[in-house]
């Protein structure tokens, strides 16, 4: 049995191996091109218009000076050290949104009336606004960090633990049916079977969860406390310096893709064989 | 109509096929399914052996049970009554399976079923795996079977970068891994082309010929039985039960020219007469 009689009852030949990776290259290609020229044309719009119409700069700055506030709070201490306890509130409250998010999704998608009773809990605590929550955090649990932590987590938990049920419940039959005639073991069918199969899903969570602790992490940050971006953005507000709130944005948006690649990277990582990896 | 078939009588399976000892044993099977509109009897009272290294082929229209039946044997769904035997062991203690009769049994299915996010080597291992054989070992024996189903070369792909008719070859090396006595196999070709499935006809025959396991193979397709089956059990539905059952005498190794003799042809209009007329 050569390899090459396995190849004629063929490997995809109904794919035409030239017309996709042509216009897969152009695509790509195309996106390293506009996203600078949109930029540029952003800048130049934004420029434009404080000259012409002569706005006051607490209203828009140019980006000019937006340019020089941010160089600045790169070489400002106290920035940085604002900058790391946003990080570590996102992260800290990530990773308890991950490991309660998936250790109940899993759970709640196995255990019949787990489910039942809890979902209505479920719903109505997603139906809720979490950052409704921020008050009530900082009255419990004070201005420091543990506030923060708390409501980044609230925030990334509820997409995690949704798309974790999702996969848990989208396992395919005919593979339980393998692992059934194969005599597996509980254990083994949720290593070997769930697991796997329910990890798209759950980096998909993972994914919007992300961005959602930064979020949760700024907001708690608004309200109570002396560190962190979110407190700084209100710091530049309360002193007008505008410039000074766009360079904290710049420097908010920076951290959120960071993060995000994080995760592109992770999804690489664990679901290296899921279409969603495919290279382009 | 003059005809070379000896259609037996149901009760005469036993006798048929004792001299090797019987692979597997069914003594009065049935399976009711219970639903919110009532009960449906997809399985009347059953009796079949199955010799070891015998091919069976079990043919039906829809409906008649057949993939009812093999999913018993397979230990899949419970036997609603009766007994049921794989190697003299019983498959069944009240609700329990018999862990050492279940591992006799390899099931291939009509889609490949393989796991996405394994390897094709790692794929054919997973039964090795779950019996805790080390890496090594389970990964020797993956590329060896890669090699029987001819499929060597692939091993470290992904199943989604595989064709049908090639996930279909890597879902049978899975089902032989662990060295099971039995093959099932639940209208394993029913989804490839016409040209790959009679590719994999020939594959499977010398698969057995090579293996000698016993083989259970679900079907619809006619000419598919009469040219793999040392036996074809044909069904008919409503309740399914078993019609009657057919010898194929053809020589071993069949070529695909087998398909041209006028024995074969007779069989194969035989059988399609008596599937319409039980339809």
């Amino acid at each position: 049995m050569t390899g090459e009689k396995a190849t004629s009852d063929g490997i995809p030949k109904t794919v035409d191996p030239v017309a996709p990776v042509a216009r897969r290259d152009l695509t790509a290609y195309l996106a390293w091109v506009t996203t600078p020229a949109l930029c540029l044309l952003l800048v130049a719009a934004w420029w434009t218009y404080v000259d012409l119409s002569g706005i006051s700069k607490f209203i828009l700055p140019t980006p000019a000076s937006v340019w020089y506030a941010w160089l600045g709070l790169l070489l400002s201490q106290r920035a940085w050290i604002d900058t790391l306890m946003t990080v570590y509130a996102t992260l800290v409250g990530f990773l308890w949104a991950m490991v309660i998010g998936i250790g109940l999704g899993v759970l709640i998608a196995r255990v019949r009336w787990l489910e039942q009773t809890l979902n209505p809990f479920v719903v109505a605590s997603q139906v809720l606004p979490k950052v409704a929550l921020v008050p009530l955090f900082v009255v419990w649990f004070g201005f420091g960090i543990t506030s923060k932590v708390l409501i980044a987590a609230t925030l990334a938990f509820f997409p995690i633990l949704t798309n974790t049920v999702l996969g848990v419940k989208s396992i395919d039959q005919g593979h339980r049916d393998v692992m059934m005639s194969l005599n597996a073991s509980r254990w083994q069918v949720f290593r070997k079977l769930e697991l796997p199969s329910s990890l798209p899903y759950i980096v998909t969570g993972m994914e919007v969860g992300i961005v959602l602790a930064i979020i949760g992490a700024i907001v708690g940050e608004y309200l109570g406390g002396d560190q962190g971006l979110g407190h700084l953005l209100v710091a530049r507000m309360n002193a007008f310096e505008t410039d000074g709130l766009f360079a904290v944005m710049i420097q908010m948006t920076i951290l959120g893709f960071l993060f995000y690649f994080a995760i592109s990277l992770l999804r690489r990582a664990l679901i290296p064989w899921h279409e969603s990896t495919r290279r382009g | 109509m003059a005809s070379t078939v000896q259609f037996q009588d149901e009760t005469a399976l036993g006798a048929a096929s004792n001299k090797r000892g019987a692979a597997i044993r069914l003594e009065r099977v049935d399976k009711w399914y219970f639903t919110n509109d009532g009960s449906v009897h997809a399985l009347a009272a059953t009796d079949l052996v199955v010799a070891q290294r015998e091919f069976v082929v079990l043919l039906g229209p829809s409906g008649c049970g057949k993939t009812t039946l093999l999913r018993m044997i397979g230990g899949l769904i419970a036997p609603s009554n009766g007994r049921l035997q794989v190697m003299e062991r019983d498959l069944w203690q009240g609700e329990a399976r018999q862990a050492d009769a279940i591992s006799d049994l390899g099931i291939v299915f009509q889609d490949a079923n393989l796991f996405p996010w394994l390897t094709i080597e790692k794929n054919i291992a997973l039964p090795l795996e779950l019996k805790g054989m080390p890496g090594k070992h389970r990964l020797a024996r993956a590329r060896e079977l890669a090699g029987l189903v001819g499929i060597s070369g692939f091993e470290t792909r992904w199943p989604r970068e595989l064709s049908g008719g090639m996930r279909q070859r890597a879902a049978i090396a899975r089902a032989l891994s662990h060295d099971p006595g039995i093959l099932l196999m639940d209208e394993p070709f029913g989804a490839l082309d016409a040209m790959t499935r009679d590719a994999m006809n020939i594959e499977l025959q010398n698969i057995w010929l090579q293996t000698r396991k016993t083989i259970v193979l679900v079907t619809h397709s006619i000419p598919e039985a009469v040219f793999l089956a040392d036996r074809i059990v044909l069904l008919s539905p409503r309740p399914g039960r078993i019609d009657t059952v057919v010898d194929v005498p053809f020589e071993r190794p069949r070529s695909l020219d087998v398909q041209t003799m006028g024995e074969f042809q007779t069989l194969a209009k035989d059988l399609r007469h008596r599937l319409a007329e039980i339809s």
